[in-house]
């Protein structure tokens, strides 16, 4: 279910002020995709973009060759999901409502639970591990829990291509680690299209297949983690200079800032 | 907090859907005491009535003088009382969900304080003496909402930029009507005060039917546009990824919302804290997340038709007077415990 996302000759802009100048993408199909940059690089504007909430000043974003904005926007979300950073769910929406909520693209007003629903929505309850807390409502929740549950309304949309605005901000490191392996999940398993904003550049290098480096509204590198993760991009993009080895864990680069501070005698300035 | 839910699915017809008992027997228990006190405010009156004579009346049998009085003269105000509280209820729980704020209702955000500025410019001034005080609420409520909705423009609205555009617009209004009020004849000031607090007192079929007319339209294609508040709920960028035209939805939902307000407050004037009330009360009635929207418009009926009883039978004073009385109370509670949950309620 693998569709193409591309991104021609965007020219995005809050008012007078230009975030990205002219931006070409294509987003590899059926990969992990992340975006990664400084503070205001325009990173966020261009999956907002992407996901057709900020309308650009021209080019235009590509679905399987067709423009997001011309085509009806319940059917651009029944291809194109995506989740915000940071949503908030009203007092005591629970978790089973919000998730049915994602199928809203797919339901009209006589039919609002089909057998197509029942099984989207208890699938993502179960990839998401909130089958018993369905009933629960979201505010309830504890971080994590909660960034689950919108994750889960984001998978029930069943859409082939998810994009994702830094969906670890505001957890702690192993609901970050459990939030980024049911996005590898939903990858391998259901073979989606991920895109996603994160800023952690380790995290980026090990989850992503495709890392996309941004710089004043342009990308400067894009590719494997190993050809872009390098100390001089590293350099170029974030103004800081630091060491690139080798995660042991996972084999991907693994970035170890140089500060002012704190290093040894060995480390050259 | 948060009541059961039937999921329900039909082979044929293929219709399926969420039912829930609790929001249910709500709509049902509330509209039957709607009608209790529909039927109870007519027998109120110099010629008192009993129940049974009313009810005979409703269904044209009985004596014709009951008759007359019923639909002649008790029957405009009743309604009247019904369908304004129907109507601010409804216009309320759409402001609240569109904006995602508790506080946010037709009379806080300067909707209600437009209706009043027009209607005493109109009684002080003279202004459009001819067209009366229902078609001047009318223009008011709607050109405030106009007002806010520009002001509050920048690239798309948002439910925020809208609360804080229509408070300003609204202390704007209740100057411009102090002002008005200030300058005016007494027998003027009085007139209009009769007016701003809400008042069933004078209201005869001329103000009904167009009330009702309204509402015939309203309602139904406020219930029609109401799917897009199940994702709107969840905050603009969520809507639209699920492809909801949020801005599109949210213009035309306020669109309904300002209509079902200006009506209502042409006929009977800006009744206090109804529309900020009955939502949140049929929201803990039902036990769901949102204000729900036909329950909150029947507990608005309930109030409304509630407060022109008590204020006929006890005290004699217009309806505005108690549900003011009743409703501030509430909102001190409301904001108090808003604040204690560190969120918008």
């Amino acid at each position: 279910m693998t569709v193409e996302l591309r991104a021609a000759g965007l020219r995005l802009a809050y008012g007078d002020r230009v975030v990205v100048p002219d931006l070409s993408l294509l987003v590899p199909p059926g990969r992990i995709s992340v975006i990664v940059g400084a503070n205001a690089c325009g990173k966020s504007t261009l999956l907002r973009a992407l996901a057709r909430l900020l309308a650009p000043r021209s080019g235009q974003v590509l679905l399987d060759g067709r423009s997001v904005h011309a085509l009806p926007t319940r059917a651009v979300a029944r291809e194109l999901g995506l989740l915000p950073q940071a949503p908030v769910a009203p007092d005591g929406l629970t978790v089973l409502d919000l998730v049915t909520r994602g199928r809203s693209p797919h339901q009209s007003w006589w039919r609002q639970w089909s057998s197509a629903d029942e099984q989207a929505v208890t699938s993502a309850l179960r990839a998401t591990d909130l089958a018993d807390l369905a009933d629960r409502p979201v505010d309830e929740l504890s971080g994590g829990q909660r960034q689950r549950a919108w994750l889960a309304m984001a998978i029930a949309q069943q859409t082939p291509v998810l994009l994702l605005d830094e969906p670890t901000t505001f957890l702690d490191l192993a609901h970050q680690i459990d939030v980024l392996d049911l996005v590898v999940d939903l990858n391998r398993d259901e073979d989606r299209t991920i895109v996603m904003v994160l800023h952690d550049l380790n995290q980026a290098c090990r989850y992503a297949d495709h890392v996309i480096a941004m710089k004043s509204g342009e990308i400067v590198a894009q590719g494997g983690p190993a050809e872009v993760v390098t100390p001089a991009t590293v350099e170029d993009v974030f103004d800081l200079t630091c060491q690139v080895t080798t995660d042991p864990v996972s084999g991907t680069p693994l970035v170890i800032p140089i500060g002012r501070h704190h290093s040894t005698e060995s480390v050259a300035r | 907090m948060t009541a059961a839910a039937v999921r329900f699915r039909l082979a044929a017809p293929p219709v399926s859907g969420v039912l829930r008992p609790r929001l249910l027997a709500v709509c049902l228990g509330l509209g039957l005491l709607a009608f209790v006190l529909f039927c109870l405010g007519m027998t109120v009156g110099d010629y008192p009535l009993s129940v049974g004579r009313v009810l005979a009346a409703l269904v044209s049998r009985g004596d014709y003088y009951d008759q007359v009085v019923v639909y002649d003269w008790r029957m405009p105000r009743a309604l009247a009382g019904l369908l304004v509280g129907f109507a601010f209820g409804m216009s309320g729980a759409l402001f609240q969900t569109i904006t995602r704020n508790p506080l946010a209702a037709p009379d806080v955000i300067g909707i209600s304080a437009g209706a009043a500025v027009a209607v005493v410019g109109g009684i002080v001034l003279g202004i459009g003496s001819g067209v009366g005080t229902q078609t001047l609420g009318l223009a008011g409520a709607v050109l405030a909402a106009v007002v806010i909705y520009v002001l509050a423009w920048r690239r798309g609205t948002t439910g925020y930029r809208i609360i804080l555009v229509g408070i300003g617009v609204s202390w704007m209004c209740t100057s411009a009507t102090a002002y008005l009020l200030a300058r005016a004849k007494l027998h003027e000031a009085q007139q209009a005060v009769g007016w701003l607090v809400g008042n069933l007192n004078d209201v005869t079929w001329s103000q009904t039917t167009p009330l009702l007319l309204a509402l015939a339209v309203l309602v139904p294609v406020t219930l029609v546009l109401s799917g897009w508040l199940r994702t709107l709920q969840l905050g603009d960028d969520v809507a639209a990824g699920l492809g909801t035209p949020v801005q599109r939805a949210r213009f035309l939902l306020l669109l309904a919302a300002v209509g079902l307000v200006a009506f209502g407050t042409a006929a009977a004037g800006p009744v206090a804290f109804v529309a900020l009330a009955a939502p949140q009360i049929a929201r803990r009635l039902a036990g769901v997340p949102a204000p729900p929207l036909v329950a909150s418009a029947c507990t608005g009926a309930v109030v409304v038709l509630g407060a022109d009883l008590l204020a006929r039978l006890v005290v004699g004073l217009p309806v505005g007077v108690i549900t003011g009385v009743l409703g501030a109370p509430f909102l001190l509670w409301l904001l108090a415990r808003a604040n204690r949950a560190g969120s918008g309620g």
